[in-house]
């Protein structure tokens, strides 16, 4: 027994002492010409699910461009990582800069994780494209301009699902429950929707505050009951979102159930025949554009199923961010910056095209609201959703569902 | 109206309960006889879960249920025969460290079988939905996992209670010393408690996906509360995890219907005071070999 491990010892060190000798330098020579991005998304925990989807984006995206010979010929290098919660995602991000030479910062999807990154990326003066980040407080009181926001906010969600909600004149006069992330984001969604419901003659007659850590919604499903609601309202975020909708299915209760927030990931996970109601989305695989298609395929033909939102924002940003660095021949932040305020436009796998605001640093661009398929008519397991109407419709201007000035406080220091 | 919400939280934690407690028995066991912290005990439920899904498209969700814990039970004759068993007279931070990387193991394992993202998990449409019997509303799938979780819970006590084997079993956990003068060998017991521990943990994990998000890591999350409730019930004795098990479920649903935000604290808070009270658990016994 101590022999064979010994014998293991000596092949694993004469390995090492190989590998050291030819491995390292190449390693150290390729460092010179890479462009190196940070990239942070949670891989554990509630959201670690859509998480997932987003490495499996961002990946796919550096692939693709270091197989066509790289940014000018310089390959990138992708450092990605779970961002695990807000301090670590913060410690990750200053690390990534400080030791590891990240020029560009990419990623996340909690609120409240992305808010501590883009602190990071002020500090060190960093660009970082919050990817999957949906609190109207990052683009608003919170901006800075190093910091650039991919996914739609909160309130472009509520004005999605709202308006579709109002065509089926499930608003006006009606009595709703909300159930609500007990974070950044969730109180930001519940302020959003809050005042969609005062706009729309709506009464919110309860609305519960609901833990990140919990799966178990019965309790919180029984009150629900004793309200009596007309609608329910589910303003959840990951992992929370499918446990709400098996439950919800599971007790059978005959009010409707909508939601301001939903990634097509969490409708996956809760199943065919569980998930009704309204809900918003930002992108969904069935769209009918050529890009859109072609990197669906693509991202199939890898992975053996096709893409969720957060692969697709991440797969786009890091897209964006080659071109800008082509088009700009740089990767310092001020040129970044200069570029991207211009209001660039963007392929973004869209019937318009998007660009980043220049006094918010929001992506500007379509979304959807949709309902769900009857499980008879799903083609396979991700055939789920049926898109509504785009918003805005073609005729309004995009910015037309985005917070104008006077409703979002973004003022950033130069 | 207000007393009758109130109790309806009542029964509907004291159902939630029994799920806590098909996960927590199986620690309880095994710690007490073993003397292990199973810390892969949530791996195994997770297992339970992701099998009964997987065998769920060929042969349909009631035998799904009852095959996945099978399954994963005979895994647990592999786990406690070539790995646990070197670590009962071990220090305790083997043990520990041993079934954490197993843990980790099998959670990686289940990312690269069954991918990342969770899996869906879906029941029968004719258990959906809910019934309500008198004042109270019941989800009818609850209904009948509690009805499991009685007659596992009967199994289990009738054979620690009225046959040989719970004799021995009851006997190596005060005095193992004891048993092996009496020329009776604890190993194939212990194989036996490890493999109907990890069953229970796999069929609550099997009872709980259609209502629960089927993800790796889904193993952790349920053991931490089965730690609280093992803690709180006190280690070997039976009872005394049952109790606790269903004060857990109804603690966090009162405070759910009071105070929602201190609602998954409150358990945590519930196991602190009976600590303080009563350091050994609620039922716990004087065990010799962890004195």
């Amino acid at each position: 027994m101590s022999s064979y491990n010994r014998r293991h010892v000596l092949k694993a060190s004469a390995a090492l002492a190989g590998a050291s000798a030819l491995g390292f330098p190449a390693i150290v020579r390729a460092q010179a010409s890479t462009i190196k991005i940070g990239h942070l998304v949670p891989l554990t925990g509630f959201l670690g699910a859509i998480g997932s989807y987003a490495q499996l984006g961002v990946k796919l995206a550096a692939e693709e461009i270091n197989a066509a010979g790289g940014i000018m010929g310089r390959k990138i290098d992708l450092i990605s990582e779970d961002s695990v919660n807000p301090a670590t995602a913060a410690n990750k991000a200053q690390r990534m800069i400080e030791q590891d030479g990240a020029v560009v910062l990419l990623g996340e999807i909690s609120s409240a994780s992305a808010l501590t990154i883009m602190q990071v990326a002020e500090r060190n003066k960093k660009v970082f494209f919050s990817t999957g980040a949906r609190s109207d407080a990052l683009r608003g009181k919170n901006c800075n301009r190093y910091s650039f926001h991919c996914d739609i906010p909160n309130t472009v969600m509520v004005n999605a699902v709202g308006t579709a909600l109002n065509q089926k004149g499930l608003v006006k006069g009606k009595k709703f429950v909300t159930l609500t992330a007990d974070y950044i984001f969730g109180h930001d969604l519940l302020k959003a929707a809050k005042s969609f419901f005062a706009a729309n003659d709506a009464n919110l007659i309860g609305d519960e505050l609901i833990a990140t850590d919990v799966t178990d919604f019965s309790p919180y499903l029984l009150k629900i009951r004793q309200a009596k609601p007309d609608v329910v309202c589910c303003n959840l975020a990951g992992n929370q979102v499918t446990n709400l909708v098996k439950q919800y299915a599971e007790f059978g209760f005959p009010y409707p159930l909508v939601g301001f927030n939903l990634n097509t990931g969490d409708a996956w996970a809760a199943g065919a025949g569980n998930l009704s109601g309204f809900w918003p989305t930002v992108w969904y695989h069935t769209l009918d554009n050529p890009a859109s298609k072609a990197f669906v395929a693509n991202f199939t033909k890898k992975y053996g199923k096709p893409p969720e939102n957060h692969a697709w924002i991440e797969y786009v940003t890091l897209k964006l961010l080659a071109q800008a660095i082509t088009d700009t021949k740089s990767t310092e932040t001020e040129a970044l910056i200069a570029h991207f305020e211009k209001q660039t436009q963007f392929d973004i796998m869209k019937t318009r095209k998007g660009y980043f605001r220049t006094w918010d640093h929001q992506l500007v661009q379509e979304a959807y609201p949709f309902t769900v398929k009857a499980k008879a008519d799903m083609k396979d397991q991700w055939d789920m959703l049926v898109l509504g109407d785009t918003v805005p419709v073609a005729s309004a201007p995009l910015e037309s569902i985005y917070p104008n000035k006077e409703q979002n406080p973004c003022t950033m220091k130069v | 109206m207000q007393i009758v919400f109130l109790l309806e939280q009542v029964v509907n934690g004291l159902v939630l309960g029994g799920y806590y407690l098909l996960i927590a028995l199986g620690l309880s066991l095994i710690f007490s006889v073993g003397g292990v912290v199973n810390l892969a005990h949530g791996a195994f439920y997770a297992l339970g879960a992701y099998i009964s899904v997987q065998l769920t498209g060929y042969i349909g969700f009631g035998p799904a249920v009852v095959i996945s814990p099978f399954l994963v039970a005979l895994l647990g004759i592999l786990f406690e025969r070539y790995l646990l068993r070197r670590f009962y007279a071990a220090d305790p931070i083997l043990g520990l460290l041993v079934t954490f990387g197993l843990a980790m193991i099998v959670e990686q394992m289940i990312r690269i079988i069954w991918g990342a993202p969770p899996i869906s998990a879906i029941m029968p449409q004719a258990l959906k939905g809910s019934i309500i019997i008198g004042d109270f509303l019941f989800s009818q799938y609850r209904l009948i996992l509690l009805a499991v979780v009685v007659l596992v819970l009967l199994g289990l006590w009738l054979l620690l209670h009225k046959t040989s084997f719970g004799r021995v079993v009851r006997a190596g956990i005060q005095r193992p010393d004891m048993v092996a003068v009496l020329g009776i060998r604890l190993q194939p017991y212990m194989t036996t408690i490890v493999m109907l521990g990890v069953g229970m943990a796999a069929l609550g994990g099997a009872l709980f996906a259609p209502i629960t998000v089927v993800h790796p890591a889904m193993g952790a999350d349920v053991l931490i509360v089965a730690f609280v409730v093992v803690v709180i019930g006190g280690l070997g004795s039976f009872w005394g995890v049952v109790i606790a098990a269903l004060l857990v479920g109804v603690v966090r649903g009162v405070t759910i219907h009071f105070l929602p935000a201190a609602g998954e604290a409150s358990i945590y808070i519930l196991m602190f005071l009976v600590l303080i009270i009563r350091p050994r658990g609620l039922l716990g016994e004087r065990i010799e070999k962890f004195e």
